[in-house]
């Protein structure tokens, strides 16, 4: 089952698609997010959002900078002011 | 009675200037395309920002509320932040919004509240300074970059909070024009700090985990609902002044085009009374003889 992922800066929405896994960055440490998490909030650092597609495929990074991350029933969203990559 | 050279040069002036209201009109046509584009793509980041903003909220009430979104607990001084376009030849739009701006600002006073302004965009500052010449603050000129982004939004954001925890003011409201139409932007007014509590404050109806704390977040996302406030504003004011343009510059075009057709009619009339008195002194001259 993929996890339906969105990165979304004010400027547009960056990415919307259906990935395996993604690494956040949060403010108290790295969190991954599979498929089926249980709904969470947190704010994230300035670093790299890793997106896994599949199992076990070498990772996608993206910078975020000035983020906040939600995880509910339909997926995770990411919020951040800058993108690069 | 103006000569034929004389109306000859007024047509010719006339059909220069329509070239230029034409010229101007199809830039804003194209520019308005791209403004539209830029302020719908701003849309989701807003809309869902305020969905977390409004389930946060609903949770943290009451004393432990940041002072962004608590307020100072008073109402006395009020900044009113008027965002206008840095060029003309958009209509009625910039005098509107400083119509607006005035009609606020005079309520509050009557009230009997304290109000300073704050200006973004060049266009607003002569006429409010007229009205309200002590009153003019602080401003951010938007006119040193081609099209103001989320970082000019940022600066302008960062400065007003600065300014509100210096406890210069204790209420902010943004006049903007919202894009409605090429043909209508209306002036909004709507008040940015302290942020206004949502009023459809959702139930979830799972437990959410948060990373740090409710109030932790609220408080780092309130300066940023803030921003993401007066970036909805910037682009809504590209989106407006290309569309006022617009109508403005072709209801020129289509002036110019009147007034040309007006000018040519007489210009051969009096070309065709000229023939004939010519022609009349001619004839007489030769039945003469």
């Amino acid at each position: 089952m993929p996890l339906h992922f969105e990165l979304v800066t004010p400027a547009k929405l960056v990415r919307s698609e259906d990935v395996h896994m993604v690494v956040v960055p949060g403010t108290e440490g790295e969190f991954g997010v599979l498929e089926g998490h249980a709904p969470f909030m947190s704010t994230i650092r300035d670093g790299a959002v890793q997106i896994f597609a599949k199992d076990g495929a070498a990772p996608e990074i993206i910078q975020v900078r000035g983020g906040f991350a939600e995880v509910n029933e339909k997926g995770l969203t990411v919020l951040a002011e800058h993108v690069e990559g | 009675m103006p000569s034929l050279k004389e109306l000859k040069g007024r047509i010719n002036s006339v059909k220069s200037t329509q070239k230029i209201t034409k010229a101007k009109q199809m830039v804003a046509a194209a520019k308005l395309r791209r403004a539209q584009a830029a302020a719908e793509a701003g849309r989701p980041y807003a809309t869902r920002l305020a969905a977390v903003m409004a389930s946060l909220a609903g949770k943290v009430a009451g004393d432990s509320a940041p002072k962004l979104l608590g307020g100072t607990g008073s109402d006395q001084r009020h900044l009113l932040v008027v965002v206008n376009t840095d060029k003309g030849l958009c209509g009625g739009l910039n005098s509107n919004l400083v119509k607006a701006a005035k009609i606020k600002a005079r309520e509050l006073q009557a009230a009997g509240k304290t109000v300073e302004f704050y200006l973004v965009g060049k266009k607003g500052r002569a006429p409010l300074k007229r009205e309200f010449p002590t009153l003019i603050g602080g401003g951010f000129d938007t006119s040193t970059v081609k099209t103001p982004g989320f970082a000019e939004a940022e600066a302008i954001a960062n400065e007003l909070i600065a300014l509100f925890d210096a406890g210069h003011f204790d209420v902010a409201h943004l006049v903007y024009p919202t894009f409605k139409s090429a043909l209508a932007q209306d002036p909004t007014i709507n008040q940015l700090i302290p942020v206004p509590a949502p009023t459809n404050a959702v139930v979830l109806d799972s437990v959410v985990e948060y990373e740090p704390s409710e109030e932790e977040i609220l408080e780092e996302l309130l300066p940023r609902y803030v921003r993401t406030q007066l970036f909805g504003a910037l682009l809504e004011r590209e989106a407006s002044e290309q569309g006022a343009s617009m109508t403005a510059m072709d209801n020129a075009t289509r002036n110019a085009g009147e007034l040309i057709q007006k000018l040519t009619i007489q210009y051969n009339r009096s070309r065709q009374a000229a023939i004939t008195t010519e022609l009349i002194e001619i004839i007489a001259g030769a039945e003469a003889l």
